[in-house]
């Protein structure tokens, strides 16, 4: 059952990017920006999955800090996971749209800054988890350190309207925003599909990690007798 | 009382321990001296330019010389099982961790009052015009380095690569508050006072001394017993 609703969502959301590509490729070029600005449909839900993805690792870390089940460790890992390549996605796309628009792949721009910093704050918590061995241990701390990295979400959230920035000010969920209806479907279809697409990669990593525990325990089981 | 008495002890035993073995204070100072040399040869001191980066020099001699005594703070505990005994004493985590982190303040924050000085002289820079303003920024900064120190200190007491993964783990954690303390250091170095914007980089550096500070005293009985 699970597996079918897993093949099934996995499905609609390939079906809704390739669907979806024919509409993007279809838009008129932006005036300022021509081709290049195609990519915010795939930055902007890339930026705001991984986002959301920090939010569940967040809650999940303090749910098993309270239950001590390991159901909420393995999602808070499996959801980091997946969050980071979709973090890498929105880095590499904001750098290919920089390269075109601003000249350069990269700039010292706090909203830049942030992302890369979230970046290596979830990458060390993957390192944190390979260096510890006990089970129960590495779950803690990874909790214990995914609530501390947590705090520089936020910043990046705000980095944008805060600081100064280069970055251009957002033009989605906010007031005078100057996006057309049609490109503003075209990039709710596509953030639904990543949607999609997280959830499903998210539920595949989850269940590497109920097989890696069951192992895990079977070994003991056997090394015990 | 009781809780301030207990994370009395914890530190004047740490103090005078370190007091007696001079260990972590001596390898810090030396390594703080060691770095602020090297760094002299990444670029051309001159006043300008050693002006315009000061507060990042600053810092990252800071931090490295932090690190040293904060790797040193727990695995000072592991020798004769010295850690089980704290953590069975009758002290809650808090008093620990606000114990523990006293001592390494104490300890850093006397390594950066020494280096100060001996950047001025290296890099001829007259660094105490706004004295009192950069005292205050090296103490929010450097609390702020303690706070997180701590906790991930015991965090990764036991893993074997314990060295690389205390910085590893606590320099992005960091970065907001490393971020408003170069700033601020920078300026406060070059003789500017503290207003207009760099106003917002104080609100920065309390605001994250505050965040991280109410999470260490909350999750810091989780990491020693979990």
């Amino acid at each position: 059952m699970r597996q079918k609703a897993m093949f099934a969502m996995l499905a609609l959301a390939m079906v809704l990017l390739v669907r979806n590509l024919y509409t993007i490729s279809m838009l008129p070029d932006e005036v300022n920006q021509g081709q290049i600005f195609r990519i915010i449909f795939f930055h902007l839900p890339a930026a705001i999955a991984a986002m959301l993805g920090s939010a569940v690792a967040l809650v999940a870390s303090v749910l098993f800090l309270v239950k001590k089940n390991f159901q909420y460790d393995a999602l808070a890992v499996a959801v980091t996971e997946v969050g980071l390549a979709f973090l890498a996605v929105n880095l590499v796309t904001g750098s290919i749209w920089a390269r075109v628009i601003w000249g350069v792949w990269w700039a010292w721009d706090p909203r830049l800054t942030s992302a890369l910093i979230c970046w290596i704050l979830y990458a060390g918590y993957l390192i944190l988890r390979q260096a510890l061995e006990e089970p129960t241990q590495r779950a803690t701390f990874a909790a214990v350190y995914s609530i501390f990295a947590f705090t520089d979400v936020p910043i990046v959230y705000f980095s944008i309207r805060w600081w100064r920035t280069i970055h251009p000010q957002p033009v989605f969920f906010s007031k005078g925003g100057s996006f057309p209806p049609d490109w503003s479907r075209a990039l709710l279809v596509n953030l639904v599909a990543i949607f999609l697409l997280y959830t499903v990669l998210t539920m595949i990593r989850l269940r590497q990690e109920q097989t890696q525990r069951e192992i895990d325990y079977l070994r003991r089981t056997v090394h015990a007798t | 009382m009781r809780f301030i008495r207990q994370v009395m002890v914890i530190t004047a035993k740490d103090l005078r321990a370190e007091m007696r073995t001079k260990e972590a204070i001596n390898a810090s100072f030396a390594f703080a001296l060691v770095v602020l040399l090297i760094l002299s040869f990444a670029f051309e001191p001159t006043e300008d330019t050693t002006r315009e980066i000061s507060g990042g020099l600053l810092w990252i001699v800071f931090l490295f010389a932090g690190t040293l005594i904060l790797n040193r703070s727990f695995a000072r505990e592991l020798p004769n099982d010295c850690l089980d005994a704290l953590i069975a004493a009758p002290v809650p985590g808090a008093a620990l961790f606000l114990g523990k982190g006293l001592a390494n303040f104490v300890l850093i924050l006397a390594v950066e009052i020494v280096a100060l000085p001996v950047f001025g002289i290296f890099y001829n820079v007259r660094w105490a015009r706004q004295f009192w303003a950069l005292m205050l920024v090296l103490v929010l900064g450097t609390w702020g380095l303690t706070a997180i120190g701590t906790v991930f200190g015991a965090l990764t007491v036991n893993i074997r690569l314990r060295e690389v993964m205390l910085p590893l783990l606590v320099y992005p954690v960091l970065i907001p508050i490393l971020l408003g303390a170069m700033k601020l250091s920078t300026e406060l170095v070059a003789g500017q006072p503290i207003s207009g914007d760099l106003l917002v980089w104080l609100k920065l550096l309390v605001g994250f001394d505050i965040i991280f500070t109410a999470l260490s005293l909350v999750l810091m009985d989780t990491v020693l017993l979990g």
